[in-house]
């Protein structure tokens, strides 16, 4: 276990290091200066440009402020914006937002998916697994910022059970509606997944076994059925969390909660490199992370699975 | 080799002539290839008819847009037609669907909004399906540090959130036209395929018809394009297919951020965007690109769905 974990741990290397360094050389070569736009419509004092532009390494070649960024990364430190904001500071305000945002999605996602998918699958080709299928397909279907619009306009304005926007982007009241439109588009893919896993399982000698000798039903299911269904739902459900708080830009735009995404925005259109740079690498590392997390499950689920 | 299939023939159709009973047994039950197989299936599914169907409308309309309106979808008229609601009585002329914020049909821009939506979305497909696919198929035939350097490019790509990359990449395009957003999708969405192109390619290149080919002498190209390619892509294509509903819905929402295509390129996602700043008063201008947006993605999503049933012979 302790040796595989290792082994994981440095195949990760070359991927983070590989990752990275496309994100920063995607965000350095963009076009625009930031350092020169501290002037504004002003002619730059030259030797103060050149000072400001050696204070911030971009004077450097791209390899050297590459290395420069890994070293500061080893303690943490992100850099700081052109204002002189350090990024950890924007990272630590928008992360705890986007991450309780991503987790009310996934619980939302997991549980009526599995609801929806168990009970689809038990009942394959009937009415139910019809309806779960044209479900899915349909929310599959509607882009997330339509969805985010309808649930606004529906539950927001119309019913008046929430507020349109949220006020306060930590209270996790306010961020339910907004993280179920982000995990709905999961959610169906979750329902779809534990559907077909559970159909395929249904014909398993276990579960027949199971049958012969007696078992309540309820055990059949829970113990049996689903307990041998979750691998791959626990396998998309792992590399969701990154891409949900990935996606949640579009959501938080609509919702107003003030989160990683607005803060990549904000640093894209502000061409604030070393913001963009540090979110990306944050979202890599839960990426990595979580996969890792994964690979350890497999083995709690399926004591078949053993790493040596 | 043909002639010993024709020769075999022959008798065979000599005893169905002599019995007519065995005639349609025979008849009904040729030699079924997997394809041949998902043919059969889809067409008796009112899915795969449904969305075919929908799909052939939809290249029609972005091929062929003045078919279906004679409205210009640039041109505005503020005076009589600002944010005037629909008249949805009056099939197919620039009334139908009403005006946006600044005059301009709705139906107008709708038809023509098709256009790039399919241009994205086959484009960037053809371009990942092909890129992806040939890397999978490296990885996965030939193994060994091959597979290693490519697999972990692909994880190197796969590690970067799909929508925060195309953003980053097309910030750095002032002029982002169809081609440029076609090609940031593209640059970041190939590891799906290539992943499952690996791993159909290393399940195929075990099979029996691949390990005699070799002892055949086959050269490793024509194993390669003849007998692991058609056997592999089967995954291949539904992945494909599936997201292909998926880019489309991706041009719009980073066009709807602002980052994706921008006018004077006719797109749903620059409409919703505008549309939503009115929305309140005037659902109709939002409505109706997202209507559009949400049916074109719902039938490639549901035509990839019929196309994975047929060729899943677990499902059967």
């Amino acid at each position: 276990m302790g040796r595989y974990v290792a082994r994981r741990l440095l195949q990760m290397i070359p991927v983070f290091i590989g990752t990275t360094f496309l994100i920063f050389v995607m965000v350095r070569t963009l076009p625009g200066d930031p350092i020169r736009a501290l002037w504004g419509d002003k002619a730059p004092d030259p030797t103060q440009l050149a000072a400001l532009r050696h204070e911030y390494g971009l004077d450097d070649s791209l390899w050297q402020q590459y290395l420069d960024y890994m070293k500061g990364l080893f303690q943490a430190d992100f850099g700081k914006t052109v204002g002189g904001r350090p990024v950890s500071e924007i990272l630590t305000d928008a992360f705890p937002v986007t991450i309780r945002l991503a987790i009310i999605a996934l619980l939302f996602e997991m549980i009526l998916g599995l609801v929806l998918g168990v009970f689809a699958g038990m009942k394959r080709g009937k009415i139910v697994d019809r309806g779960v299928l044209i479900l899915t397909l349909l929310v599959i279907s509607i882009p997330v910022f339509v969805l985010a619009y309808i649930f606004q306009t529906v539950f927001g304005t119309e019913l008046g059970w929430i507020t349109p926007t949220v006020q306060d982007s930590m209270n996790v009241q306010e961020l339910m509606l907004p993280g179920i439109v982000l995990g709905s588009l999961s959610l169906a893919y979750v329902a779809r997944l534990t559907r077909t896993t559970v159909a395929e399982n249904l014909r398993a000698d276990y579960m027949r076994t199971a049958l012969a000798k007696g078992l309540p039903k309820r055990r059949i299911v829970v113990n049996h059925l689903l307990r041998n269904s979750l691998i791959p739902v626990v396998t998309f459900l792992g590399t969701d969390l990154g891409a949900l708080m990935g996606g949640a830009i579009v959501t938080e735009g609509i919702f107003n909660v003030q989160g990683v995404g607005g803060a990549l925005y904000q640093g894209l259109v502000r061409r604030e490199g070393s913001t963009v740079v540090g979110i990306v690498t944050c979202l890599v590392f839960v990426y990595l992370a979580m996969s890792l997390i994964i690979d350890l499950l497999y083995a709690v689920l399926d004591p078949r699975i053993r790493y040596a | 080799m043909p002639d010993i299939t024709k020769s075999s023939a022959k008798p065979a159709d000599d005893v169905v002539t002599a019995t007519p009973d065995t005639a349609i047994a025979v008849a009904a039950e040729p030699a079924r290839s997997l394809w041949g197989d998902a043919w059969r299936d889809l067409r008796r599914n009112p899915y795969f008819i449904i969305s075919s169907f929908l799909v052939v409308l939809l290249v029609f309309i972005a091929l062929f847009p003045g078919w279906f309106t004679s409205a210009d979808p640039r041109d505005a008229d503020l005076i009589n037609h600002f944010l005037k609601k629909p008249e949805l009585g009056s099939f197919f002329t620039a009334d139908w669907f009403g005006y946006d914020n600044q005059g301009r049909s709705i139906y107008a821009r709708v038809i023509y909004g098709t256009r790039a939506s399919i241009q994205v979305g086959v484009g960037v497909t053809v371009i990942v399906t092909i890129v992806g696919g040939l890397m999978g198929m490296l990885a996965g035939y030939f193994g060994g540090w091959l597979d290693a350097l490519l697999s972990r490019i692909t994880d190197v790509f796969f590690g970067i959130p799909f929508l925060l990359g195309a953003l980053v990449v097309l910030n750095a395009f002032t002029d982002r036209s169809v081609s440029v957003v076609i090609g940031a999708l593209a640059f970041l969405g190939w590891t799906q395929i290539a992943r499952v192109m690996r791993g159909s390619v290393i399940t195929t290149k075990q099979a029996d018809y691949v390990v005699a080919a070799k002892a055949l002498g086959a050269g490793t190209g024509r194993i390669l394009i003849k007998h692991i390619l058609p056997n592999a892509m089967a995954p291949v294509i539904v992945v494909a297919t599936i997201a292909l509903g998926g880019y489309i819905s991706a041009e719009a929402t980073l066009s709807y951020l602002g980052m994706g295509l921008a006018e004077p390129t006719v797109s749903w996602g620059i409409d919703i965007s505008s549309a939503s700043k009115v929305v309140r008063n005037n659902p109709h201008a939002l409505f109706f690109p997202a209507g559009m947006l949400t049916l074109t993605v719902f039938a490639f999503i549901m035509l990839g769905d019929a196309v994975r049933d047929a060729l899943d012979p677990k499902l059967r």
